[in-house]
């Protein structure tokens, strides 16, 4: 099939789309705004369900409903819209029905700014809402992958009864870039095959209960159970990540979306000038590829995490891999992006034979940005 | 090979269409592409700015700060990026709407009264086009007959009449490039 | 002979054998009834999907006999629009207390109403919140006293109650917009019928319909169960009067047919 240009979130609206999305609903903001005037005008077309809500508080709960229903169902929002969600994420969460969330992050806290950044790591990927609950996190680099994985995430939802998040920022959902879009699935209407835990009304069968209300301890302790025996199944199976000279790197980059796009061009011009440097992508963010990265820090002699926030990721890469290799952070925050010269110097300076990390050669000069995270937590944290 | 190319001007001036046409035209060549707008507030007036990528390998990070080519429809453009040009670069810009220069050594500077070669097609809105003219031609990046092509598709396919004065504005442009000696 | 003995009453099918958690004296029981009556009578059990509330009505879910969702506080009537716009050929309703609809779901039952989307809501309004303990609502009356209103409440400091049909009423969209009270018989049986005329309205595809009920809450006001019917008409009624506030043009003519 011909390659086509498409924006990030026009490209991940069709993908949608074609993955058999029934319902969407959804409101307005930046940076994902352009995914809602998409399906604005397809899903109609087609005889499906749209709805613009009164807010991102009701669109989720349209999903929640479009899901104990039997859809396929998806929201799209930004940093601000994805807070006023958590509430509901937790209910759909507990009910373990699917559902597909693409978050647009932007600059934050607060109203903050449309930049891109990454610094709802720990909000998508820890849970955000309350409760013990692990939400599938997937981070598209380019318009083709975040077509890819929003193609794949309806049948990962579905497979585990579970919430998908397509964690991308606006340069992912702004940018154009050529895409080859997987065909349009036929798809039997909603309803039509059963399950066995849909609300469709009970015909012919026992009346079903779709909630998340469990009054007894022992009761919650075995639906908490259950959930992190599929969290457990999710890590076994689930674990997606890309790689580029990462085998034989001495300083393994580590980042994730389009801060590892930008970290790609930065570790290209160190490897033609000889360094001896890889890129570790962590696609699937929940679940981590932490084995993989454990495996990569044995051979590695040190990791450079690069983020666009103030080291969340790097809290996951630390867990994996800080065991076998010291970790340097690079961040840029509220949707400063650095560019791949920064992350050059960055590299540069955490090189284990440039940098003079453990050659005793003295001290470096690191670029703004970065810190070196050898010491304790709490030496970290006194650090700017 | 691969160019990095920023278009800058006001919000209005075609900058956005006018790196999408170079980006549907490496698509159209094979390359691998990346074009990524500034977005938000800036759109409602104010500067506008895309970067586009052309390149034979996989591309990296889609956005640049030393870019290998600029276009500058406006004077802050000409301000905020004429230092940052690759050396070796070109920097067209429409003199028609700016007086300074960058007067750099370095690079190939192509001053192209872009605006009024457009009110002399009687179309005020293709100094995006005659700017595009002159890169393509002073940079090489894609073949002109390619981005010929796009640019009827995108513009004329519904509307002929605009076919002629488009490709003549391209064309006038790619002249100017041409006639610039370095 | 027990064989020809004719029932003139038994517990409609819609309804569980589940022992509901109601307090005695309460009017939450009365109305699930009347609404499992009109949903048997209609023939649309099987074919209803309801979503409960947050509040004293949160486990509705295990005294209704059809497919039921449970709702975050406040955010039913946009469950159900999603369920609804999956399922348009099925009946959904909703069942919301006044601390769910009135306070924390205000901004989803206006938007659902202004939609004019084709779902019920069932609205018991008695006026506090009883699942926490009696805490005052935004359709407290004013001078009543709650736990979190020792005083008595003071519409000086938190406004004046919420008369929620008439609010709706002023929406161009909604079918059948109405108040009614089970305080005797006579109101029962009238709260029946709108009942039934908000679930044909539905039926017949007119959009949105929402019977307000004013229910009792004896153990939260702190009255005997009979008191507390008594507390219905003449404390409640003088400030929520009851009757249709919105019959559009096409369930006028269903309502005559």
């Amino acid at each position: 099939m011909a390659r086509e240009l498409w924006k990030g979130n026009e490209a991940i609206a069709e993908a949608a789309v074609r993955a058999g999305l029934e319902a969407y609903f959804g409101y307005p903001i930046t940076p994902q705004t352009e995914l809602l005037e998409y399906l604005a005008v397809r899903m109609p077309a087609l005889g499906r369900a749209f709805l613009q809500a009164e807010s991102e508080l009701a669109a989720i709960n349209m999903v929640y409903g479009a899901a104990v229903a039997g859809a396929r169902t998806m929201t799209s929002s930004s940093s601000p819209g994805v807070s006023l969600m958590q509430e509901a994420l937790s209910y759909i969460a507990a009910t373990e029905v699917p559902m597909v969330l693409v978050d647009m992050m932007r600059g934050g806290p607060g109203l903050g700014n449309l930049a891109p950044t990454q610094a709802d790591y720990f909000q998508l990927v820890k849970g955000g809402g309350h409760g013990d609950y692990r939400p599938i996190v997937l981070a598209p680099d380019s318009v083709q992958e975040a077509v890819d994985l929003t193609y794949v995430s309806f049948d990962l939802a579905e497979r585990y009864r579970n919430i998908v998040i397509i964690a991308a920022d606006g340069n992912i959902g702004q940018m154009m870039e050529p895409v080859e879009m997987p065909p349009l699935r036929e798809r039997p209407p909603v309803g039509s095959v059963d399950r066995g835990w849909e609300l469709t009304g009970a015909v012919g069968r026992p009346r079903r209960i779709a909630h998340s209300l469990n009054l007894s301890p022992e009761e919650m302790a075995r639906v908490n159970a259950s959930l992190q025996n599929k969290a457990a199944a999710i890590a076994a199976h689930e674990v997606r990540y890309s790689e580029r000279f990462a085998e034989d790197a001495d300083l393994l980059v580590v980042a994730f979306g389009s801060a590892a796009r930008i970290a790609q061009t930065a570790v290209r011009q160190a490897r033609e000038e000889g360094l001896n440097v890889g890129l570790f992508r962590p696609i699937s963010l929940f679940p981590f590829p932490t084995d993989r990265l454990a495996h990569l820090a044995t051979r590695a002699q040190r990791l450079l995490v690069v983020e666009l926030n103030a080291g969340q990721m790097l809290e996951d890469v630390r867990l994996a891999a800080g065991a076998y290799a010291p970790i340097d952070f690079f961040g840029r925050m509220g949707g400063v992006l650095p560019m791949p010269d920064e992350i050059y110097d960055a590299i540069r300076s955490a090189y284990p034979h440039v940098g003079g990390n453990g050659n005793g050669k003295g001290k470096r000069s690191l670029p703004a940005g970065m810190r070196p995270l050898t010491g304790s937590w709490s030496e970290r944290m006194s650090l700017n | 090979m691969e160019h990095q190319i920023i278009i800058s001007g006001f919000g209005g001036q075609g900058v956005l269409f006018a790196g999408q046409l170079l980006a549907y035209a490496g698509l159209a060549e094979g390359k691998h592409v990346t074009w990524i707008p500034s977005y938000g507030p800036e759109m409602r007036g104010g500067t506008a700015n895309c970067t586009v990528i052309l390149s034979d390998e996989e591309i990296g990070s889609p956005q640049i700060r030393y870019p290998s080519a600029v276009i500058a429809l406006n004077p802050p453009s000409l301000v905020k990026y004429a230092k940052l040009v690759k050396p070796g670069g070109c920097l067209v810009l429409d003199a028609s709407l700016i007086d300074s220069r960058a007067g750099r050594e370095d690079v190939r500077e192509i001053a192209v009264r872009a605006k009024e070669i457009a009110e002399g097609l009687g179309y005020p809105q293709m100094a995006n086009v005659v700017a595009i003219g002159a890169l393509v031609a002073a940079t090489g990046a894609l073949r002109m007959e390619t981005v010929e092509d796009v640019l009827i598709a995108k513009t004329a396919r519904k509307r002929p009449e605009m076919r002629e004065p488009n490709l003549a504005a391209l064309r006038a442009g790619a002249a100017v490039a041409t006639a610039t000696v370095h | 002979m027990i064989g020809n003995l004719i029932p003139v009453y038994e517990r409609p099918h819609a309804l569980t054998e589940t022992v509901t958690h109601y307090c005695p004296g309460c009017t939450h029981g009365l109305i699930h009834k009347l609404v499992a009556e009109t949903l048997d009578e209609m023939g649309v059990t099987e074919q209803t999907i309801g979503v409960a509330s947050v509040g004293c009505s949160v486990f509705s879910y295990n005294y209704f006999n059809c497919d039921f969702a449970s709702a975050a506080h406040g955010r039913a009537p946009a469950m159900a629009t999603g369920i609804k716009r999956v399922h348009p050929d099925r009946i959904v309703f909703t069942y919301q207390g006044d601390g769910d609809l009135a306070a924390i779901g205000t901004g989803e039952i206006i938007h659902t109403a202004a939609r004019n989307e084709n779902i019920t809501v069932i609205f018991v309004n008695n006026g506090i919140y009883g699942m926490t303990g009696g805490q005052m609502a935004p359709t407290t009356l004013p001078g009543m006293k709650t736990t979190s209103s020792p005083a008595g409440r003071d519409v000086k400091l938190t406004g004046a109650p919420i008369r929620m049909s008439e609010m709706l009423a002023t929406l161009d969209g909604p079918a059948f917009i109405a108040r009614r009270s089970v305080h005797n018989p006579a109101n029962v049986n009238r709260t029946r019928k709108a009942i039934r005329a908000a679930f044909e309205a539905q039926r017949q595809g007119l959009g949105f319909s929402i019977v307000e009920i004013l229910s009792s809450c004896p153990v939260n006001w702190g009255k005997t169960p009979v008191d507390a019917l008594k507390f219905i008409e003449d404390g409640m009624l003088p400030y929520y009067p009851l009757g249709d506030f919105k019959v559009s043009e096409a369930m006028k003519a269903l309502l005559r047919a």
